[in-house]
């Protein structure tokens, strides 16, 4: 069985933040994962300008 | 002797202990009966905080007795969400992992501000675990359960205040709202939510979600009592870094002002999709109610909501990141999972995320230079049946908990202040969203009042108990 294209990407994210992944674990986290990129897909298409501040300006 | 305070709300109960006819010792003593009786159905409460609450209201009625001024709360019973700091416990958030937390050495700011008023605090209430949560079902706790049917869920995360207030064991809980918490609850429990304008209540001593869309607020069973603990809870606070500094604007005195001359208009587009009958149905009462005909779009909110679930995913996930290394097989399965995954999110997906919610926000305020409040359904359903997992809607299947709160993400995305009402229809009540400009809570308020008083809104008597 071919392994589905985001388990290199958990893999290796997993072993970066030393967050352990189990292999139980793994299809629900790849659920999330898939739909939290889908969503952020959304975000990411929408063009707005190189001057747009985040939200979460700091104010000293 | 026992003394029977069913019924009465929270003005009443302050009025009649004032007014030296009841203790604040008896109405905590029946409030915490009316729980003795009922939370083995509802599940709401996971702390009774029985020898603090009698301590509190024998202060009051000794400061009653010697003359002293007491404060429009007198002897109210109240409870919280265990996610504010209690002296004395430790702050469990819903969760297995903080039981081990070291008990809290000072109340929540929210908590001493409603004692100062005269409220008497009689326990923490379950929650979804961390607030990562639609349903108000928790693994460790069990889930709280509907005071119109116990077989159905509560709404989350708020929902332990969902259902101590909905069944009338204490007439004003605090609960949280980082992407619908106080909303859904009211709206499957039939009660009144506020949840103010992000920045308005201090969340000092609260455990946190998403910083970005964190807001603590109050439930009741009237408009009237729920501003009455709004307005106890204003003001800055120096130990929330987000709070505001704007003083304190009393709504109370505000309440009857009425509604002529507001514009009101009703959400179109995204907040008219995904919604069952019951939903439709809810927002035409109280748009006729308010005779408001106007439909009005509010731009780009399936993108609003979804920038907020990435805001919130990764946002939980950097909080919780250390638990999740150390203990991941003591939390939820199904919240340990998503909270995975959200550390996984790419850092400038979030970011784009953040400029996106600047952009929304500017475009969400240009609509209130043309309208006063916009009104949207809180949930798309009545409250689904507890441990239900799908929903099926103009023919497709859904999971339940990802649509439960996509009417209410795109609303908190911005912090815009928000009254959830509840219409009583059969056989379950369901809330409607009462949205303003930011810092016009007095404006939803107003609304909501108006609604309560033309019998559009009102929160149900518990049936399932």
């Amino acid at each position: 069985m071919a392994a589905e294209p985001l388990d290199d990407y958990i893999d290796a994210v997993s072993k970066a933040l030393a967050l352990p992944v189990e292999e139980a674990w793994r299809p629900a986290v790849r659920a999330n994962l898939e739909v939290s990129l889908r969503l952020a897909r959304l975000v990411d298409e929408f063009p707005l300008p190189d001057e747009t501040e985040p939200a979460s300006i700091y104010s000293a | 002797m026992s003394v029977n305070t069913d019924g009465m709300s929270a003005q009443q109960i302050a009025q009649a202990i004032t007014d030296r006819k009841l203790s604040a010792l008896d109405a905590t003593e029946a409030a915490l009966a009316r729980i003795a009786v009922h939370d083995g159905v509802l599940n709401s409460f996971t702390d009774i905080t029985a020898d603090r609450a009698r301590a509190t209201a024998r202060a009051i009625d000794a400061k009653i007795a010697a003359g002293e001024k007491v404060g429009p709360l007198a002897g109210v019973p109240f409870a919280v969400k265990n996610l504010f700091d209690v002296k004395g416990l430790s702050t469990r958030a819903g969760s297995k992992i903080n039981r081990d937390l070291a008990p809290s050495s000072r109340d929540a700011t929210l908590i001493e501000r409603m004692e100062a008023a005269g409220a008497v605090l009689v326990g923490a209430l379950n929650m979804g675990e961390y607030a990562y949560d639609f349903t108000g079902e928790n693994v460790h706790d069990g889930p709280s359960r509907n005071p119109q049917d116990p077989t159905r869920m509560t709404g989350g995360s708020s929902g332990g205040s969902g259902s101590a207030v909905g069944g009338a064991l204490v007439p004003i809980a605090l609960g949280s709202d980082t992407n619908g918490s106080i909303r859904v609850p009211s709206s499957f429990c039939g009660i009144f939510g506020l949840k103010p304008t992000y920045g308005r209540l201090s969340r000092a001593r609260s455990f946190p979600f998403v910083a970005s869309f964190d807001h603590l607020g109050p439930f009741a069973r009237n408009v009237d009592d729920l501003a009455l603990a709004y307005d106890a809870m204003q003001g800055p606070d120096a130990d929330d870094a987000a709070c505001a500094t704007r003083p304190v604007e009393p709504v109370t005195p505000l309440l009857t002002q009425g509604i002529a001359g507001l514009r009101i208009a009703i959400a179109g587009g995204y907040f008219q999709k995904n919604v069952f009958p019951e939903a439709v149905e809810a927002v035409a009462r109280i748009a006729k109610a308010l005779d408001a005909t106007q439909t009005i779009e509010i731009p780009e909110a399936a993108r609003a909501r979804a920038a907020a679930y990435v805001i919130s995913t990764t946002e939980g996930a950097s909080l919780h990141l250390d638990r999740l290394r150390k203990r991941p097989n003591d939390f939820d399965p199904a919240v340990r999972d998503r909270l995975i995954a959200g550390a996984m999110v790419p850092a400038p997906l979030v970011d784009r995320a953040q400029k996106f919610r600047r952009w929304y926000r500017a475009k969400v305020l240009e609509l209130f230079k043309s309208v006063d409040v916009i009104i949207a359904p809180a949930t798309p359903c009545v409250a689904p049946k507890i441990g239900q997992v799908n929903f099926v809607l103009d023919g497709v299947e859904l999971p339940v908990r990802a649509n439960i709160g996509i009417h209410t993400q795109p609303i908190s995305f911005i912090g815009l202040p928000v009254v959830a009402v509840p219409v009583p229809l059969e056989p379950m009540p369901i809330g409607v969203q009462i949205i303003a400009a930011p810092w016009r809570e007095d404006i939803a308020l107003r609304v909501a009042h108006a609604l309560e008083k033309m019998g559009a809104a009102a929160a149900p008597a518990p049936r399932g108990l």
